[in-house]
């Protein structure tokens, strides 16, 4: 690790001056970052340890019924909160199918929201990566590349954003709340991560200095808690990144559906919501035939960017299965494993 | 630059130096307090054999910074038994082989009694594979683990009533 300045401000205002200058991070609970650091491949020169400012630590309910979420509540903790579970069931999910408990309980939503998009690749510092050294190249073009990305890629990067929580984020129109030296603005989930282009090296549209202070998701999203899912298919059962995962969420009137919800995970280098099959299921009768299409939809501009040709036919057969289990309705209880196909079983862990 | 920081470790107040804020509590407990139960496995937050708790909750020791925990509660494996009488846990580890080489124990049993405070897992063998996954056991005692989990919770569980009653 490189030897770095700390500092602990008292306010958001100190923070964002400490943190606008050139070198500077902000440290929450550093599960990603440190772990980075210990790699020779994120090399702060000053941490702005953001892990305790006052206030960024409520979940809170308010008066028109969105969710306000600080963005230094623990993952844990919002998974586990009783009414932000019951009001987005397929989010307190997400959140349990990401990592191992003892990370769930360190990590933050504010840090959950700005982890590196990254692979193996990333993470070894004697490879070509566009990511960590621009310009370098990419050695996962040619390299072990089955689990990269298979939307919205480009010849410079092909790595996949690795968030759960993000996903279902994206799907229901959560908003950050963002602080910087020019005051405060908002955007979507949506809107935060970046597609690489010609500059993977920026993950999100963050300026330098600019810090996320809360997460809003807005009442409308509550629409879809009886029916939504968050679903993943994993190399293994737990404590894995998604090969490709779905969320979805339907509004269903009479067999018919009103409306749709679906982002996909594991597939780009943002969490990618799939507006198209939305589209194609809003109106459509809640059957196999409509979720097929709109998985169809969902993957037009896919290509494989290397030995990952099989995730576009694994993505629409998640969205159909994700789809399905919305139809039928969300469980009274998350299953004894979040968001795994296995769970969706017929069975005593159903 | 000095940083001090004040920790509760196993009950007892700590005011502590830092010559250097790259220390992590891991290292802290092992290379400054000298509590080495806690161990260094992978150091990256992937096996889980730093596990401790934290006001309560378990986490990788490895992948926090000691100067970011400045007032905190630890407790570790050294702080869980009473003298001679062990932790539930403790007790069920050994009744139950749920070891071989011991290294990942320490962090097994954090990881355990954490679980089982969560209190979502209950006794429910699935539940406790799946909430145990952030520890690895390369000796693959995991069937020994998953019984010694289930025999401890329902010990707490049973002690818990007979205070209530």
């Amino acid at each position: 690790m490189n030897r770095f300045d700390y500092v602990r401000p008292n306010t958001i205002a100190d923070a964002v001056a400490a943190a606008t200058e050139p070198g500077a991070a902000y440290l929450a609970a550093g599960t990603n970052l440190l772990d980075l650091m210990k790699g020779g491949i994120a090399l702060p020169s000053r941490l702005v340890d953001v892990s305790r400012l006052a206030g960024l630590d409520r979940i809170e309910v308010l008066a028109d019924g969105s969710f306000r979420i600080g963005a230094m509540v623990g993952n844990a903790k919002l998974a586990h909160d009783t009414d932000f579970a019951h009001a987005f069931p397929a989010i307190a999910e997400a959140l349990l199918s990401g990592a191992s408990a003892q990370l769930r309980n360190a990590a933050t939503v504010g840090g959950n929201l700005l982890q590196r998009t990254r692979c193996s690749y990333f993470y070894d510092t004697a490879s070509a990566c566009n990511k960590r050294a621009p310009g370098s190249g990419c050695a996962a073009r040619g390299g072990d590349n089955r689990l990269h990305a298979i939307l919205g890629w480009s010849e410079s990067c092909i790595a996949t954003h690795p968030s759960d929580f993000c996903v279902p984020l994206t799907a229901f129109d959560a908003v950050v709340e963002i602080e910087g030296k020019n005051g405060r603005r908002e955007i979507s989930v949506e809107a935060l991560h970046r597609l690489p282009g010609e500059t993977p090296e920026r993950d999100s549209v963050l300026e330098p200095g600019e810090l996320i202070v809360a997460l809003r998701l807005p009442v409308a999203a509550r629409a879809y808690a009886a029916r939504s899912v968050y679903l993943k298919v994993r190399e293994r059962t737990s404590y894995a990144f998604a090969v490709v995962s779905a969320a979805a969420g339907l509004v269903i009137e009479n067999g018919r559906i009103q409306e749709a919800r679906l982002a996909l995970g594991g597939v780009a280098a943002k969490p990618w919501r799939a507006r198209q099959a939305e589209a194609r299921l809003a109106g459509g009768n809640a059957d196999q035939a409509t979720y097929r299409h709109a998985a169809q939809a969902a993957l037009v501009g896919a290509k494989p960017s290397g030995d990952n040709g099989f995730k576009i036919e694994l993505a629409q057969r998640i969205i159909v299965r994700a789809l399905t289990l919305a139809a039928c309705g969300t469980p009274s209880r998350i299953p004894a494993l979040p968001a795994s196909p296995f769970s969706s079983l017929a069975g005593p862990s159903a | 630059m000095n940083l001090s920081i004040g920790l509760t470790v196993n009950g007892e107040k700590r005011e502590l130096v830092l010559d250097d804020p790259r220390v992590t509590l891991l290292d802290l407990l092992r290379e400054r307090l000298f509590l080495t139960g806690t161990k260094k496995g992978c150091d990256r937050g992937q096996c889980g054999a730093c596990t401790v708790l934290v006001h309560g909750k378990r986490i990788n020791s490895c992948l926090a910074l000691a100067a970011s925990l400045d007032g905190a509660d630890i407790l570790t494996i050294e702080g869980v038994a009473h003298g001679d009488h062990l932790h539930p846990v403790q007790a069920a580890f050994i009744a139950h082989d749920a070891l071989q080489c011991g290294f990942c124990t320490p962090g097994q049993i954090m990881s355990a009694i954490g679980l089982i405070s969560e209190g979502q897992a209950s006794d429910d063998p699935e539940r406790i594979r799946e909430g145990m996954s952030g520890n690895l056991c390369r000796c693959g005692a995991y069937a020994g683990i998953v019984e010694a989990v289930i025999e401890a919770e329902r010990h707490l569980a049973r002690t818990r009533t007979e205070r209530a009653a």
